[in-house]
């Protein structure tokens, strides 16, 4: 698997150069090149970051773990609501100690209060994956897709069940803390984030996991501690995800994270390639931006959507990129010629 | 005690409703070690061949004798039997040396076309069941049973009795356990698998079928994602039961549509949806193989 050769290590100043010119990026683009399109193109964006970050972390663990979950709406719901709860009854105390008005706090407060409601809900969201896969890790293929769906609808049920949360009615007034900067960000670090994991012993370890368990098992992999690592991350990011969604939309309702929702998450990871990052990526914002491109035809949306889907698993079942990794340099003759060498 | 009875009777109801779905999930289940995601949904389309199939031969509210019935379950059912053939031959077929997997995502796609296939061409809105049955309450010790309750029972304890004897008395039936049981083997004696494994689709759709119209008749409003919720729940059923097992995918049926009746009866109607999935968690953590099911070990 040359793909997954380990990185070579940067030094670390190189690193901080490139977060720093990366975070300059996304600063520059806030300011000068959003104001300038239209806001119809800018939440469509932003919709397909957040479905990046899902996409992402959906394909740690059906992907690269090789663990089939149809449970990913749940969790998102869960970082969704656990953050919006956070910022509506906590946000105004932490704004106080920050020294910002709760009707209009500048970005830099209301930011920390995303950030915390944020970790808040990934965190409960990875619990919640932890005490989950627990138990359902054992399952294979099809029991754990099943079994994972069951837990999805259980979350979406107690949420509408939940009166605290607004219940069946949904949840409203959520302070719409999440813009164009705070997801960009958080996509990037969701991304840095499995990249790195799945160049690292551990991602090479999940791999073996996915490849052959018993084979793994036998080289002293411990197989169900990486089902689960996999597992809770990626309830983990789904739950940042949610919570973006939750501070970017303003409102939540338990029918957004119906099984439909995994389903489409799915969907986006299948067709970028079980095991591609960068095919996850690419999946996520074409399909968000496919339905709009689509709108005169958008009844035939999904029966379109869900044709591509058999068709694709009837002659290529990998997916667009497979295991690979899109990699423009590639594109390059100088780079195939070096590695050629 | 006289409501704990009503409610007894309204589950086995609903039980049996189940358990008819979850018989063409544990065939196909038994056969290819396959999870058809897409059955509830056929479910939902033999609802609507029923439902075509009454306003065809001008069936009226209350007013129809057996025949129309009969005609109505047999039209639906042969309908969704081509229909469970076609999803096999063009769909299933091709991904079936891939991996386990490949399958399930497939089935998934299957089970959004049908979905949104229903939209487009029965429309979103829902539709009304005509009454096939007039409609009747007979007391039996104070419990109220409805004419459309005595045509459930009767219909899918009719339908078990049948499809006990095609698997247990027939050629077809025989060569459907012996590719249950190993489908290499079954070839190399001869068995034509390929033509089981489409017979198992088109019974097990029958079936299904069968259960939508029976469903339709106690809840007269069809829609096209009627079986989302239904397919899973019978899909619960079939794993409670012990998936691949017949007899326990009737019981699991009855087991889980009881535990639903009981739990909105005495709790809260609002857990209802989620009772199913508590029940699939609770069976698969404490006893994966079902309520039936014998433990297979893995090979390496």
């Amino acid at each position: 698997m040359s793909e997954l050769a380990p990185e070579r290590f940067l030094p670390l100043p190189t690193r901080l150069l490139r977060f720093g010119l990366g975070l300059a990026v996304i600063v520059l683009l806030q300011q000068f090149v959003l104001p300038g399109i239209n806001p119809y193109f800018a939440r469509i964006l932003i919709l397909a970051e957040i479905n990046v970050i899902l996409a992402v972390s959906l394909n740690l663990i059906n992907g690269f773990a090789g663990q089939f979950s149809l449970g990913h709406a749940g969790f998102m719901a869960i970082g969704g609501y656990v953050s919006a709860a956070f910022a509506v009854s906590a946000g105004p105390a932490v704004l106080a100690v920050l020294g910002a008005s709760p009707e209009a706090p500048g970005p830099a407060p209301s930011f920390i209060v995303l950030c915390l409601g944020l970790i808040l809900g990934a965190l409960v969201a990875a619990i919640t994956g932890l005490l989950i896969g627990i138990p359902t890790l054992r399952l294979k293929g099809d029991y754990l897709a099943i079994a994972t769906l069951g837990f999805g609808e259980i979350i979406r049920v107690v949420i509408q069940n939940t009166e605290a949360v607004g219940g069946a009615r949904g949840f409203i007034n959520i302070p719409t803390y999440a813009g164009f900067f705070a997801v960009t960000l958080f996509m990037v670090l969701t991304l840095a984030v499995h990249w790195n994991l799945v160049h690292s012993r551990h991602g090479r370890a999940l791999l073996a996991v996915r490849e052959d368990e018993i084979a793994a098992e036998a080289m002293g992999v411990p197989t169900t501690r990486y089902k689960v690592l996999a597992f809770s991350i990626g309830a983990a990011f789904a739950g940042v995800g949610g919570s973006l969604f939750a501070h970017y939309n303003g409102g939540l309702h338990p029918n957004t994270f119906t099984f439909l929702k995994s389903i489409e998450v799915v969907i986006m990871v299948v067709l970028g390639g079980m095991g591609s990052i960068t095919g996850s990526i690419l999946a996520a914002l074409l399909l968000t931006a496919m339905p709009e491109l689509l709108r005169p035809i958008k009844e035939y949306r999904m029966v379109i959507y869900s044709l591509l889907l058999i068709v694709l698993m009837i002659t290529r079942p990998q997916g667009i990129f497979g295991l690979g990794e899109f990699d423009p340099a590639r594109l390059l003759w100088w780079r195939r010629a070096r590695g050629a060498r | 005690m006289q409501e704990f009875l009503q409610q007894l009777v309204n589950g086995i109801a609903i039980g049996s409703i189940y358990a008819l779905i979850a018989l063409g999930y544990t065939m196909v289940y038994g056969i290819l070690r396959f999870v058809n995601f897409a059955h509830g949904d056929v479910f939902m389309v033999g609802a609507f061949f029923g439902l075509f199939a009454a306003g065809w031969i001008g069936a009226s509210a209350g007013a129809n004798g057996p025949a129309a019935v009969v005609v109505v379950f047999l039209a639906a059912m042969f309908g969704a039997a081509v229909l469970g053939v076609i999803l096999e031959r063009f769909a299933y077929k091709p991904v079936r040396g891939q991996p386990r997997l490949n399958a399930l995502i497939t089935a998934i796609g299957v089970s959004l076309f049908l979905e949104n296939a229903g939209i487009l061409i029965f429309g979103a809105d829902p539709k009304t069941f005509p009454e096939l049955l007039p409609p009747a309450n007979y007391s039996v010790g104070g419990v109220k049973i409805s004419s459309t309750q005595v045509m459930t029972l009767a219909g899918s304890c009719l339908l078990m009795l049948g499809l006990n004897f095609v698997v247990y008395r027939t050629r077809i039936g025989k060569a459907m356990r012996a590719v249950s049981f190993s489908r290499d083997a079954a070839s190399l004696m001869g068995i034509p698998t390929d033509r089981v494994i489409t017979a198992t689709f088109a019974l097990g759709s029958a079936l299904a079928a069968a259960a939508g119209v029976l469903f339709s008749m106690s809840y007269p409003r069809l829609d096209p994602l009627m079986g989302v919720m239904q397919g899973l729940k019978a899909f619960v059923a079939a794993v409670l039961g012990g998936i691949g097992n017949i007899p326990g995918a009737v019981v699991g049926g009855l087991v889980l549509g009881l535990a639903e009746t009981l739990v909105s009866g005495y709790l809260s109607s609002t857990y209802r949806d989620a009772i199913a999935f508590v029940l699939l968690i609770v069976i698969l953590i404490v006893k994966p193989s079902g309520l039936l099911g014998r433990a297979v070990s893995e090979k390496v």
